[in-house]
């Protein structure tokens, strides 16, 4: 019998509570038990950044934390970013700028864009790139993932 | 499901967690900030009976000043804090400067001080500057505390002086008297990516130029952070100008013994052991270089 803990959190301002194995990644969960599939899982180990969240508003690897580690944490994940049918800026701009082909890694250069963006307000270009290096994206080169975070930053500003 | 089976437990005290690792002692991961251990999870290659979570325990994580003008870091405080500490930035910046090279923001965000030295990977970043800062660490277990100086605390790829039962809870990094001029440098393929090797150094001018002391690490050539004593004997004296800079990477290749993997041979990390040792001695000389020519 694997071992279960009761957990309760926050994710998108919905609350929850759900029975997990302690061996579930936070990944697993989101997508498994609360049927949250925006979240991507690449690698499981770290390198791709396509499951990245924010964890009480860091951004951070979903696959490298256990679910029952999130216990009274607050979470968002990409659905979270638009405000009903109303894309989030960040979402217009990536589809604006063909920021995305296969949109693998989109979910995750989002919410690592989101949280940069904030403690980043108005970013240099070479901000940007080393902002996302952390995620990978095998379609688009990522020049037009730069432009789209460089203009929201620019309509922000 | 990825990990193998395991029990878990997230005491609320350190004394709790003291007497877990006392009980399970072997049989026991600590889980810090996860960035290393759960990779190794995920993968298999680690397959704990009993994971030991101390995320909850608070009062691991703090930045504080000490009375003899040094830092004393909290083995939980995550490296972002210390990437963003002010007070880094003013007492220890080789710390400060190094923390970026580590991983990519969002590892940062969860990965910790302690969790880094623990783990103790021949090409992290933490273990290398704390080698050069000769920075103690506190152990605790349920028998008692003791203290272990960084350089006897590294004895081997992923293998330091914890014992089993042990548990790291503060590093304390010595005020560095005098005007340190810091280097730090390394290479890999990718930003973020593992350092393939990489050197740091702190050199001590006198008023007239002269290097009174000097040290110099080098990390990710063998399986430990190593400190070139060869080279900082050989600095001290000098003006370490451009001859001295290039002798002192010439003795670091020959005395290094490095380590040979898929990602870069042995020759390649003894010739550029020296190259980023020359490297991080330029960024350290480049203000004195600066007043000379004005």
């Amino acid at each position: 019998m694997t071992p279960e803990r009761n957990i309760k959190l926050t994710v998108n301002g919905k609350a929850y509570e759900s029975l997990v194995p302690v061996r579930m990644t936070l990944a697993d969960f989101l997508r498994g038990e609360l049927d949250l599939t925006g979240t991507h899982v690449g690698c499981e180990h770290g390198v791709c950044g396509a499951c990245t969240i924010l964890l009480d508003g860091s951004a951070v690897r979903s696959c490298l934390m256990l679910a029952v580690q999130a216990d009274g944490a607050s979470l968002m994940t990409v659905e979270g970013l638009a405000d009903g049918q109303e894309l989030h800026p960040l979402q217009q701009a990536f589809q604006r700028n063909h920021a995305l082909q296969c949109g693998f890694c989109t979910p995750g250069l989002l919410m690592t864009a989101y949280e940069f963006l904030r403690d980043t307000p108005n970013p240099t270009e070479e901000q940007v790139r080393e902002g996302i290096s952390g995620n990978i994206c095998r379609c688009t080169g990522y020049a037009p993932i730069v432009q789209a975070i460089l203009e929201v930053s620019q309509a922000a500003g | 499901m990825k990990p193998v089976k395991f029990d878990y437990h997230a005491p609320a005290s350190q004394d709790e967690a003291l007497d877990l690792l006392g009980q399970y002692g072997d049989d026991a991961k600590i889980l810090a900030g996860g960035q290393s251990l759960m990779p190794l999870m995920n993968m298999r290659l680690v397959r704990p009976n009993v994971v030991i979570d101390i995320n909850r325990i608070a009062g691991l994580s703090y930045i504080s000043p000490r009375r003899d003008g040094g830092l004393a870091v909290g083995a939980m405080t995550r490296q972002r804090e210390v990437e963003r500490s002010v007070l880094v930035r003013e007492t220890v910046p080789l710390l400060a400067s190094a923390i970026p090279y580590i991983g990519h923001s969002q590892i940062r965000n969860r990965g910790t001080v302690g969790g880094s030295l623990a783990h103790s990977d021949p090409a992290a970043e933490i273990p290398a500057v704390c080698l050069t800062l000769d920075t103690e660490f506190d152990l605790a277990s349920s028998g008692g505390e003791r203290t272990v100086n960084a350089k006897d605390f590294f004895l081997d790829q992923l293998t330091t002086a914890l014992e089993p039962v042990e548990l790291l809870t503060q590093i304390r990094i010595p005020q560095t008297k005098g005007p340190w001029r810091l280097g730090f440098q390394e290479v890999c393929r990718r930003e973020g990516d593992f350092a393939l090797v990489g050197a740091v150094a702190m050199v001590h001018l006198d008023d007239s130029g002269v290097c009174r002391e000097a040290r110099i690490t080098t990390f990710g050539a063998e399986g430990t952070p190593t400190r070139m004593g060869v080279a900082e004997e050989y600095l001290s004296g000098t003006i370490v100008n451009a001859g001295d800079r290039e002798e002192a990477a010439r003795l670091v290749s020959n005395a290094l013994d490095p380590i040979s993997d898929i990602h870069a041979s042995a020759k390649y990390r003894k010739d550029v052991a020296g190259v980023m040792v020359r490297r991080a001695l330029e960024q350290a000389l480049v203000r004195t270089e600066g007043e000379a020519a004005a």
